[in-house]
């Protein structure tokens, strides 16, 4: 009954075509749909309040904190070596890389040296992280949109290097094999060999996964002109990463800010045009094959030498003078126990992960544990964006956006 | 002296109150009332030309008059330099402008740092809590004074030891 009047009574206008002022149309009003937290595509528990207007987004709320553990709180207990397991379970599908931005700020407040060795070791493992973090990326996005078998194919070949990642550190996804001032171990030969098996196997696997969705009519539809940033709204919001490179802007830190072994490779960074999904895919699946060229310069490149600063009042000693040495196994006993003595001061460092720049912005006020810890979390940040870059775009397309920014929750919430 | 600091010194004369670099790192430490006019003038100066805004962090320091300190990170894409932005702010008045006008990101940034320290952010759109529930009530996590175990019900477990850490 109520539903027949309003039918009559209310009118909408349409800018476009005035002549529908006159035609009386359904009565409208803006729906809110909670999506999430409990969502397979929200890659973790994530809830967004979306404003939707028929199926158009109009406005959407992203609702977070879920998976909130106060990791920034529990940094400022422990000691600087005792927070590196703590960083695995931030991004937890690429534990690797935030040892590695971790260590790295740490060794700036420090001014610590790290071996020439470490430096090509810790490049080697991230670039096979960034693979890893990529194949898990396109899997995901794949699957979001209903390409079902490509996330078969990606996880068939992450399972190689996460049993790789078993064999050199005894873990697939919690790693923790960085060390401040340089790595846990070396490689083995094995390990080697292994590496330089996959690096002839993969590339032409890449061109496989790009064969499932290059022409694929759905595939194409749902990521090309979806989700479109410009980029200078890119810039502003302080986007990074791949998200941030589809926009055309070749913001890298491993080009702008070169750190570790990346000066010594040649390797490029692609950009895309349009800021669109399908860019933003392009540049992952092409910085798959930078990778491959990156690891395989490091190997050949890398010379014997040690794989761990020796400076005793800050680097741990290796484990297996720990269990014959005394001075050693004090050593190992009072680091852990105590920690450091880092000096007074304040730094930040960034480091270019797969998802975009990963921060840790570290305040010391001498003694063993950091004064304050922030982590600059790209999944956060891009999550900023969120509202603004689905305006406008249908509900399906929210799940597309999800996996466009390649979002791990247990980062964004920290 | 690192030239970003040198310009920043020569163009504002008052407001100003440290400048230090440490690291690598140029950190200029201005009064909080300056606090919007030296953003802009990162944000628009073309020398300075600071478009990406890094992250927004917020330090407790329980024994100072003044307790809080409110730090921007800025990075300049064309020109490949960055800067750190901080503020003092007293618990009295916890307030500090916000600068959602100049960088979009610092929206969300700077709701994590209302959430977690308690620090109000005028002109700030949308200023609600981001990781922590809406109705929680039991202060500021990261304030040196909120327990590492947990405040409210928690304290009612009889498994966690008395001992306050």
């Amino acid at each position: 009954m109520a539903f027949e009047d309003q039918r009559t009574t209310v009118y909408k206008v349409n800018p476009e075509h005035p002549e529908s002022e006159t035609l009386p149309t359904l009565r409208t009003e803006e729906l809110l749909l909670n999506m999430g937290p409990q969502h397979p595509s929200t890659h973790g528990v994530l809830k967004v309040i979306l404003e939707l207007e028929g199926e158009r987004l109009v406005k959407s709320t992203p609702v977070m904190g879920y998976l909130h553990r106060g990791v920034e709180k529990l940094a400022e207990d422990g000691t600087y070596h005792q927070f590196i397991p703590h960083t695995d379970r931030l991004d937890y599908v690429c534990a690797m890389y935030n040892n590695f931005a971790y260590c790295r700020a740490v060794e700036k407040l420090l001014n610590l040296q790290v071996p020439e060795r470490a430096e090509y070791l810790r490049t080697i493992v991230a670039e096979v992280q960034r693979i890893i973090g990529h194949q898990f990326w396109l899997s995901a996005q794949a699957l979001d949109i209903g390409a079902m078998t490509v996330f078969f194919y990606c996880f068939r070949d992450r399972e190689i290097l996460l049993d790789w990642f078993d064999e050199l550190c005894g873990a697939r996804l919690t790693t923790s094999w960085y060390r401040i001032g340089g790595v846990e171990r070396d490689l083995t030969p094995s390990l080697i060999d292994k590496l330089n098996q996959f690096l002839d196997y993969f590339p032409p696997k890449i061109d496989e996964y790009q064969v499932f969705l290059e022409k694929n009519r759905i595939w194409l539809g749902r990521t090309k002109g979806v989700a479109v940033i410009s980029a200078e709204d890119a810039v502003s919001f302080g986007l990074s990463g791949p998200v941030l490179r589809g926009s055309g802007v070749d913001y890298d830190l491993r080009k702008y800010e070169p750190y570790s072994a990346y000066p010594k490779c040649e390797f490029s960074v692609p950009v895309g045009k349009n800021g669109d999904t399908y860019d933003r895919y392009w540049i992952r699946v092409m910085e798959l094959y930078e990778s491959v060229k990156i690891i395989r310069q490091c190997l050949e490149q890398m010379q014997e030498g040690p794989v761990m600063a020796d400076v005793p009042s800050v680097t741990l000693p290796p484990k297996e003078r720990v269990f014959t040495n005394l001075e050693a196994m004090i050593q190992q006993f009072k680091l852990f126990s105590q920690g450091f003595d880092a000096p007074p001061g304040e730094v930040y460092c960034g480091t270019e992960a797969h998802k975009g720049e990963l921060g840790f912005y570290i305040v010391s006020t001498g003694g063993g544990k950091p004064y304050r810890l922030k982590i600059r979390a790209p999944s956060f940040i891009h999550m900023g964006a969120f509202d603004h870059m689905a305006r406008g775009y249908m509900i399906s397309d929210a799940c597309t956006i999800f996996g466009t920014y390649d979002i791990v929750m247990g980062e964004c919430d920290r | 002296m690192h030239p970003l600091l040198q310009r920043i010194q020569q163009t504002f004369s008052v407001g100003v109150t440290g400048l230090a670099e440490w690291r690598g790192d140029a950190a200029v430490t201005v009064t909080r009332d300056k606090l919007h006019e030296v953003a802009q003038f990162l944000r628009n100066d073309p020398g300075m030309d600071f478009d990406y805004i890094v992250h927004v962090s917020s330090v407790d320091w329980p024994d100072d008059e003044e307790r809080f300190e409110v730090v921007w990170e800025f990075y300049s894409i064309r020109k490949r330099h960055r800067i750190r932005l901080k503020t003092r702010v007293p618990e009295s008045d916890c307030v500090v402008d916000s600068l959602t006008d100049l960088w979009k990101g610092a929206d969300f940034m700077e709701r994590e740092v209302f959430d977690m320290m308690g620090i109000r952010f005028r002109n700030h759109p949308d200023l609600r809590r981001i990781l922590m529930p809406d109705d929680y009530t039991e202060g500021y996590p990261l304030r040196k004074d909120f327990p590492l175990r947990g405040k409210g019900w928690r304290d009612t477990f009889d498994f966690l030891d008395e001992v306050p850490r």
